[in-house]
């Protein structure tokens, strides 16, 4: 049985589209700074450190963590780099927690970025294979036929994933480090923003952020210490998947109901939609969210769209379920960064600690990444009572 | 020396890679093949199914595949995408077809290009075929196939996409 281990403190930059101020090294810094002026902690206080970004190609950076070391304080620390490309973020956040958990150290800096802005990303994720043919659509071209296919079988409204779109705006206009601040973003504007990848709207997927994100995880022993409420560790769980295997359900891949119904059973939540406060969870183009509504059972497979239709996961619509309440993927995206963000925000929630785009009373949260060809996945749940 | 200088913030500076990809046992296989214009796959010895471009193992059984297949020109449409964005040092001009194709006889589809059609009338369960380079282009490469092309044959039920024998609908 694991230990108990908690998140004690919580750092972010703002998310934007260039931050030509700082290098690579100044952004995880500000990130960590913050984060330790949260948990009212200073590098001593810091055991090791776990460090996690997307591919090394997108800044040609190789092996950046050797470079970061100093930047994060662990000079003579141990210090270790995670990599499950997009869900990097939440994998690194849970190898984190492991370490505590395990018992092996006390407290923990956990630390992931993406500079987008000194990257191509579309170019480091399209190098040329000859068994392949060379076409360079980025991630968007990859992903626009699973979504085609998911509108297919649920016969979903064409303006569900407009819907997202606003939505998940809105609630990023709420929150001050979100990238977009589009506080009077409308459906029309969606519908009228150009196609990219049909059928994915500009406006549907996620825009390219320079940021950083940071925690500390802490043992019972120093949480229970903390200056701040702490956010208690329910459950955790990682799975993945082959990208390709003959059967495969892209749509609804086992690996993420799989990590999912594991990482309920740690949290005893047998049914999330009712027993969770609200979720963050990886949705960098609108219509993930129905897709993923499904895939982490808050809906029937066919089903989740009329969620997001209801409002069910909106917070300005007082929806039971709130999903992303930050403004998610679609409101920043440091790629390597945002899975730590959707555990981080949801760390904020149960703290009682998200401003504007608190949940009122959240005491259990999801927070969720996914990351490859929709073939990595990472969770855990946080909740403010300890279990 | 002047006192008032740029600031530089930022240089670029391009790094270039060039790689020798080694292809490895079944990906060699593969590109012999189809440098003589031949598509070919690999079956799974337990669950039978045909992979291409086959990467040597069945990734739902964890199993190596050895069992060469030949493969059909014809294919179905799984899924696709219309793209309105050009892809940077090529020709192709938006919008342009992405497709998910699976061709007859094999139980995984592959990206490829989709041309000679009406964006508008493309569809899943659509069938198509490939359209090669003249043969004295072919070179160890999957783009020796141009692109694939809508054909005159009735739609592919969904639940059939990915099951076709190499003989296509007829069975």
């Amino acid at each position: 049985m694991a230990n108990l281990a908690a998140v004690v403190g919580i750092g972010q930059t703002k998310y934007m589209t260039k931050r030509l101020d700082v290098s690579i090294a100044g952004l995880v810094r500000e990130a960590a700074v913050n984060a330790l002026q949260d948990a009212d902690l200073t590098w001593d206080d810091i055991d090791a450190v776990i460090l996690g970004k997307a591919p090394d190609m997108f800044e040609g950076v190789i092996m950046p963590e050797t470079y970061l070391t100093d930047a994060l304080g662990c000079n003579g620390k141990p210090m270790l780099r995670v990599h499950t490309a997009g869900s990097v973020g939440g994998s690194t956040a849970l190898v984190a927690a492991s370490h505590v958990q395990s018992g092996m150290f006390k407290r923990v800096l956990t630390v992931s970025f993406e500079k987008q802005s000194e990257s191509n990303a579309m170019w480091a994720l399209s190098n040329p294979q000859p068994f392949s043919t060379h076409l360079n659509a980025g991630a968007g071209g990859y992903f626009a036929p699973i979504i085609r296919e998911y509108m297919r079988r649920s016969n979903a409204p064409y303006d569900v994933g407009i819907k997202v779109a606003v939505k998940d705006r809105l609630h990023g206009a709420r929150n001050p480090l979100a990238h977009l601040q589009k506080p009077d973003i409308t459906m029309q504007e969606v519908e009228e923003s150009f196609m990219l990848w049909d059928p994915i709207r500009f406006l549907e997927a996620c825009p390219s952020s320079d940021g950083a994100c940071a925690m500390i995880i802490a043992n019972e022993e120093l949480a229970d210490k903390a200056s701040k409420k702490p956010a208690w560790i329910r459950g955790v769980a990682m799975r993945s998947e082959p990208t390709m295997y003959a059967g495969r359900d892209e749509v609804n891949p086992q690996a993420g109901r799989d990590c999912a119904a594991d990482v309920y059973k740690q949290a005893g939540i047998t049914n999330p939609r009712k027993d969770l406060d609200c979720a963050e969870v990886y949705v960098p183009f609108s219509w993930y969210e129905p897709m993923w509504l499904e895939n982490l059972g808050f809906a029937p497979e066919g089903e989740g769209w009329k969620l997001t239709m209801e409002g069910a996961t909106s917070l300005d619509e007082g929806g039971d379920i709130p999903w992303n309440c930050s403004g998610g993927v679609l409101s920043s995206n440091a790629i390597g960064a945002s899975g730590m963000i959707r555990f981080a925000e949801a760390a904020r929630q149960v703290r009682g600690d998200a401003g504007d785009h608190q949940v009122e009373g959240a005491k259990l949260a999801l927070g969720h990444a996914y990351g490859g060809g929709a073939q990595f996945y990472a969770m855990w749940v946080v909740g403010s009572e300890k279990p | 020396m002047s006192e008032e200088q740029e600031v530089v913030t930022v240089v670029k500076a391009p790094v270039y890679l060039k790689y020798n990809f080694t292809a490895g046992a079944a990906p060699a296989r593969f590109l012999a093949q189809i440098k003589k214009g031949v598509l070919t796959g690999q079956r799974c010895p337990k669950c039978s199914a045909v992979y291409v471009p086959p990467r040597g193992s069945c990734g739902g059984c964890g199993v190596a595949t050895e069992e060469e297949v030949v493969l059909s020109n014809k294919a179905t449409v799984q899924s696709f995408t219309i793209v309105y964005i050009p892809i940077p040092n090529n020709p192709i001009q938006p919008p342009y077809i992405i497709a998910n194709v699976v061709p007859d006889g094999a139980n995984v589809s592959f990206i490829h290009l989709m041309s000679e059609c009406v964006n508008e009338d493309v569809h899943i369960g659509a069938r198509v075929e490939a359209v090669w380079k003249p043969k004295e282009e072919w070179a160890f490469a999957m783009d020796n196939i141009r692109y694939y092309r809508p054909i005159d044959e009735p739609n592919v039920p969904v639940d059939q996409i990915g099951k076709l024998p190499v003989t296509g609908l007829e069975g």
